[in-house]
């Protein structure tokens, strides 16, 4: 019988992008336990409530995450618009949808950046970064932010755009969406990933479900959940079937997110088609008093945006659960059996946004 | 227009356990628990969601008061159970992976458990 060693993984590795510890139990390359630790980047946000008015808590929301920080702002505002009853105006709604997907479009592209460098497909990388640069583009030039857009508020949003630029995007998506497939092809196709990745990591349906996956990593193991669904922001008006796959294993979690790329241009498609003329924000009176859980699909998964109010300017609590946090269980479960040289891509396969989770 | 209606029933820390089971039995996952303080109590709620209905428990709890870990019964529940611990210093009786405070890295002690609003902390009297 072999002797276990406990290995540490992690915080700095070279497949990191961000801090999180894994103590890996092996029995000769055989990953048999892990344990996982966080931390690193706790950086108290939710008590931020404390100190800043909740119509400028948004900019706090809006940096928990330097890569689906739109989403992130949105999710909050929407929060507070539920406690407050506000109307936000359907071109607002249609406008935080398109910024969504293009969120989307950046995370995914970035990740799958990251996911090719992690195999060591050093070109393949750099091709996934180089399309990430156009959506960047286009979000820097509708909203004034590649990273942080500040263009969500409570109410509404702060920026419009113009017809002239939508045509203008839509156009765009012709060009990007077939330069797009000529690279997901790769992803999906080419021998050497695949090697890397089929039976890799694997999660089954029931564990994926019960274990509280969310996002890719629950749609990769066949588990049909996206709050999109619940029809937030213009998702309501818009078509579009959640993207499954159900082998569970690393090269589904890659394919769905391959997949959702087009599913994303679709619905950017849809939304310009179908934007209404109108006012982008409606003033806001008074201080929120009430509760309520504000749900969104972020390219990892769901988004949870809990906020409490009193009445005051200052919100009671404001509680930010990241699809990270709950995909930590099932990345226990995909780790155990797996070889140590495959813990690199099961770690990366969940998409990790440490930053994100600690908040 | 509400986007999801979302139900809360107040229960007691003694049928934490039977009600989070009954949700188990139902089939349906578990979202997140949190913890929020209001005056001198803690509020927990726990959430649960099956074919986008969302529904949440809520147990109020003395500082003092110890509550049953539901690892039991969803295993994933650690990571929200532990940082509960860790940030509010609410104390979890049988976690299944128990971290015993060092789950979420803080300089100080449960930081949540005591929030400095606006013009109260000692910044503001400088």
């Amino acid at each position: 019988m072999s002797r276990k060693i406990v290995m540490p993984f992690g915080p700095q590795h070279p497949v990191l992008p961000e801090p999180i510890h894994l103590d890996l139990v092996l029995e000769d390359e055989a990953v048999v336990d892990v344990i996982p630790s966080i931390g690193y980047i706790h950086r108290g946000l939710e008590t931020l409530v404390a100190k800043r008015e909740f119509t400028e808590y948004v900019y706090v929301a809006e940096r928990t995450c330097g890569i689906c920080s739109f989403i992130h702002g949105m999710t909050y505002c929407q929060g507070v618009e539920q406690v407050m009853d506000i109307e936000v105006p359907p071109r607002a709604l249609y406008l935080r949808t398109i910024w969504s997907e293009y969120s989307r479009l950046h995370s995914h592209l970035l990740w799958l950046g990251l996911f090719a460098d992690a195999m060591g497909f050093e070109n393949l990388f750099m091709n996934s970064w180089r399309l990430r640069e156009n959506v960047l583009d286009v979000l820097e030039d509708t909203t004034g932010g590649r990273v942080i857009q500040g263009s969500c508020k409570i109410g509404g949003v702060r920026k419009d755009i113009s017809t002239e630029k939508l045509g203008i995007m839509a156009a765009d998506l012709d060009d990007f969406e077939s330069r797009l497939s000529e690279l997901t092809e790769v992803f999906l196709e080419d021998d050497s990933i695949k090697s890397r990745l089929v039976g890799v990591g694997k999660l089954s349906r029931s564990e994926a479900y019960d274990l509280g996956a969310s996002g890719p990593t629950a749609r990769g193991s066949g588990v049909d959940i996206d709050i999109r669904k619940t029809g937030y922001a213009a998702y309501r008006d818009l078509r579009f079937t959640p993207v499954t796959e159900t082998s569970g294993d690393c090269y589904a979690r890659c394919a769905v997110r391959a997949r959702e790329l087009f599913g994303s241009i679709d619905l950017i498609r849809q939304a310009i088609e179908k934007i209404p003329e109108g006012e982008i924000d409606v003033k806001v009176k008074g201080n929120p008093d009430g509760e309520y859980f504000s749900r969104a699909e972020q390219p990892r998964g769901e988004l949870v945006h809990y906020v409490r109010g009193d009445g005051s300017k200052h919100l009671v609590r404001s509680r930010i659960r990241t699809p990270t946090l709950t995909n930590i269980p099932p990345l226990i479960k995909m780790l155990r059996g797996c070889e140590l040289a495959d813990v690199p891509v099961v770690v990366l396969s969940i998409d990790p946004c440490i930053g994100c989770m600690e908040r | 227009m509400k986007i999801e209606e979302q139900r809360t029933t107040f229960i007691t820390v003694e049928n934490l356990i039977g009600q989070v089971e009954k949700f188990r039995t139902d089939g349906y996952r578990l979202v997140q628990v949190n913890c929020t303080k209001i005056g001198e109590q803690f509020e927990i709620n726990y959430s649960f969601e099956k074919e986008y209905t969302f529904e949440n428990l809520r147990i109020v709890i003395e500082p003092e008061t110890e509550v049953p870990s539901i690892t039991g019964m969803f295993w994933g529940a650690f990571v929200y159970e532990n940082e509960m611990h860790d940030l509010f210093g609410v104390q979890v009786r049988g976690m299944n992976i128990d971290f015993r405070g060092t789950f979420i890295r803080t300089s100080v002690p449960y930081p949540f458990k005591n929030p400095v609003f606006k013009g109260e902390g000692p910044c503001q009297e400088k």
